[in-house]
């Protein structure tokens, strides 16, 4: 049995803390009107000197350009500022929503992850089953925090999707012509169809999987749990899409890529195999899972570089074809990355590519575990980043920089999640010993 | 100067990986086995050092890459410098999206054929190669150690060998076999 230790238990409460203080920082530092804005432009420039220009180019990102042009004619010169006002208002919104789902995205990257375990009834991984089992326990808190907010955004108490402020649908065509999925109502009933519907597995897969530690007779409690995991995967594949549409896609309400919601599920899957890895690797730091061998953690290591590739491989379809057809609406996704977030936009592609292919190639290197844990906080950096590129565009336009209130969204978030998973570890035995596989998981090696 | 080795016949996998170990501990040297199908662990059990083919196929890969990168630039950029849709193609840079695919396919085709030559040539076989396998039946069924004699006893090694549970014993002398 685990325990949770006075330390890492204090760690996690002060990063809550610590977080929770930033962001109530960072939501009152906002600014209140215009000439707040104007004030602090007025002495971002001093010392940056010609940051000014850029901001007053007249390009902007494709679904704040129509709000844009509509202020235009009714406020003029302030326009501009309004605008940039409007951002910043947005900004600790937008970057607690990051950090919110972003590790959210872990827990369900896990449980997708434990549930191929299950559907393929694979050898190798029940000695990590526990540790996938806990991951998945933030679900709940993770899950009931973005839906509180997203039912905040789906009805417009803040602005983080612009499809969902009536005076911005009510000149917009094109968003005329998707309010009938794109409304808080909808909005919020599908979010809660799939938050139910994944919350319900987790419940009984980590219920059946305790059940069959009790009670290994016949395998009766192994059997439901691989029909509920292969139910599951066919719900997941289809809710996960319809997710990445409305929780993230929609921000761009004018754009659309139609593999984004296997982008999204790369995205995921390779955050939730990394931290299975990591937290894999501390607890047998600490004396813990010695039944896991290096056998394990180099297949966690190959998948962590597999699904890397797997990712760029998406995110590079999905910019090719943009790319290279070139239709302005479709197109100004990009243009407003390369141009506004230029360094995270390639620097995600280094840290979720290139390093991961670089360091993790070797077979030899995938058993050494500073290695993986190296190369695994690099790619759930990287990942974050892949969020991050994917909200802020559309949220804080140009108006972006890693503040107080980003840094402390992912303390905040982090705390809880250290916290909910290593409480979920000391539930139960950490080898899920009346799996069928858990010999041939015990012995797994090559 | 004939040297003598043993052939130890075995019909399972599983059998043959003890035996492997076990004569292995009793400080013989085992010269090859030879396999119907690939082994999971023999190389491991016989000493046998990693293999070298990976770091191969990484330096052709990027042999590869070089190759996709200096072709499309010289098909594309340089010679016959083309507009499509849209992109006139004067800069790699700025066309190098375009070419990802190309050189992602390269480095594939270079890495794979090259590490299959090499691992051939490695291995000695070419078309028309004769068979090496002393035995036909390790093409079957069986498997075949090769315990080099030297200077040991060899009523001792082969009752070894029996009791390991080869088989089929046959002491052998090479150069003789040779010709």
């Amino acid at each position: 049995m685990y325990t949770l230790s006075n330390r890492l238990r204090l760690f996690s409460i002060i990063l809550m803390v610590v977080g929770l203080i930033g962001l109530v920082i960072g939501f009152a530092q906002r600014p209140g009107s215009i000439e707040e804005v104007k004030q602090m432009m007025a002495s971002h420039d001093a010392h940056g000197g010609g940051h000014g220009e850029s901001d007053t180019k007249t390009y902007s990102g494709n679904t704040v350009h129509e709000k844009d042009d509509l202020e235009k004619d009714t406020h003029s010169g302030d326009a501009h500022y309004e605008h940039i006002l409007h951002q910043l208002q947005n900004k600790p919104w937008a970057s607690l929503y990051v950090a919110a789902f972003f590790f959210f995205m872990i827990a369900l990257g896990v449980l997708a992850f434990y549930a191929i375990q299950f559907a393929a009834q694979a050898g190798w991984s029940p000695v990590l089953f526990r540790v996938m089992e806990a991951i998945t326990a933030y679900l709940v808190p993770g899950g009931l925090i973005l839906f509180v907010i997203l039912a905040l955004s789906g009805f417009h108490v803040n602005h983080l999707f612009i499809w969902a402020d009536p005076e911005v649908v009510a000149h917009d065509k094109l968003i005329q012509g998707k309010v009938g999925w794109l409304n808080g109502t909808g909005f919020i009933i599908r979010a809660a169809i799939f938050l139910g519907g994944w919350l319900l597995y987790r419940h009984f897969a980590v219920k059946y999987s305790r059940k069959q530690d009790e009670d290994s007779e016949g395998n009766k409690w192994y059997k439901k749990s691989f029909k509920i995991s292969a139910g599951f995967l066919v719900f997941f594949i289809y809710t996960e899409s319809m997710m990445s549409w409305d929780w993230i896609m929609s921000f761009d309400p004018h754009w659309f890529s139609t593999l984004f919601g296997w982008y999204v599920f790369a995205s995921l899957f390779v955050s939730g195999i990394t931290t299975i890895a990591l937290i894999t690797i501390y607890l047998k730091s600490k004396g813990y899972m010695d039944f896991v061998n290096n056998s394990h953690i180099h297949d966690l290591a190959k998948f962590m570089f597999g699904i890397s590739i797997f990712w760029t491989y998406l995110w590079f379809s999905q910019f090719m074809l943009i790319w290279y057809s070139n239709i302005p609406e479709e197109v100004t996704y990009f243009i407003t990355r390369i141009e506004d977030y230029n360094l995270p936009f390639f620097g995600m592609l280094v840290m979720n590519f290139i390093f991961p292919l670089l360091v993790l190639m070797n077979s030899d290197f995938k058993r050494v575990n500073w290695f993986v844990v190296m190369a695994g906080i690099v790619i759930l950096c990287g990942h974050y980043i892949d969020v991050y590129n994917m909200v802020m565009p559309a949220t804080v336009g140009k108006s972006w920089f890693i503040g107080i209130s980003e840094i402390s969204a992912v303390l905040l978030f982090l705390g809880l999640f250290l916290f909910v998973v290593f409480r979920a570890l000391t539930k139960a035995p950490l080898l899920a010993k009346g799996n069928p596989y858990i010999e041939e998981s015990k012995h797994f090696h090559y | 100067m004939a040297s003598k080795v043993i052939h130890a016949l075995y019909i399972d996998d599983d059998v043959l990986m003890d035996a492997v170990k076990k004569v292995r501990e009793e400080r013989y040297h085992i010269e090859e086995v030879f396999c119907p199908f690939p082994v999971h662990g023999l190389d491991k059990a016989m000493g046998i050092p990693h293999t070298r083919l990976a770091i191969t196929s990484f330096m052709y890969g990027c042999v590869g890459l070089t190759v996709a990168i200096l072709m499309m630039n010289f098909i594309m950029i340089e010679d016959w410098p083309q507009d499509i849709g849209g992109k006139p193609s004067f800069s790699y840079l700025e066309n190098m999206p375009a070419f990802v695919p190309i050189m992602f396919e390269l480095t594939v085709f270079f890495a794979a054929h090259l590490m299959v030559i090499t691992f051939y040539m490695r291995s000695r076989l070419w078309p028309f190669k004769k068979a090496e396998n002393p035995d036909v039946r390790t093409t079957d069924d069986h498997f075949l150690m090769e315990v080099d004699a030297g200077k040991h006893d060899v009523n001792q090694l082969t009752s070894l060998l029996s009791d390991t549970g080869a088989v089929e014993i046959k002491v052998i002398d090479k150069e003789e076999d040779n010709h």
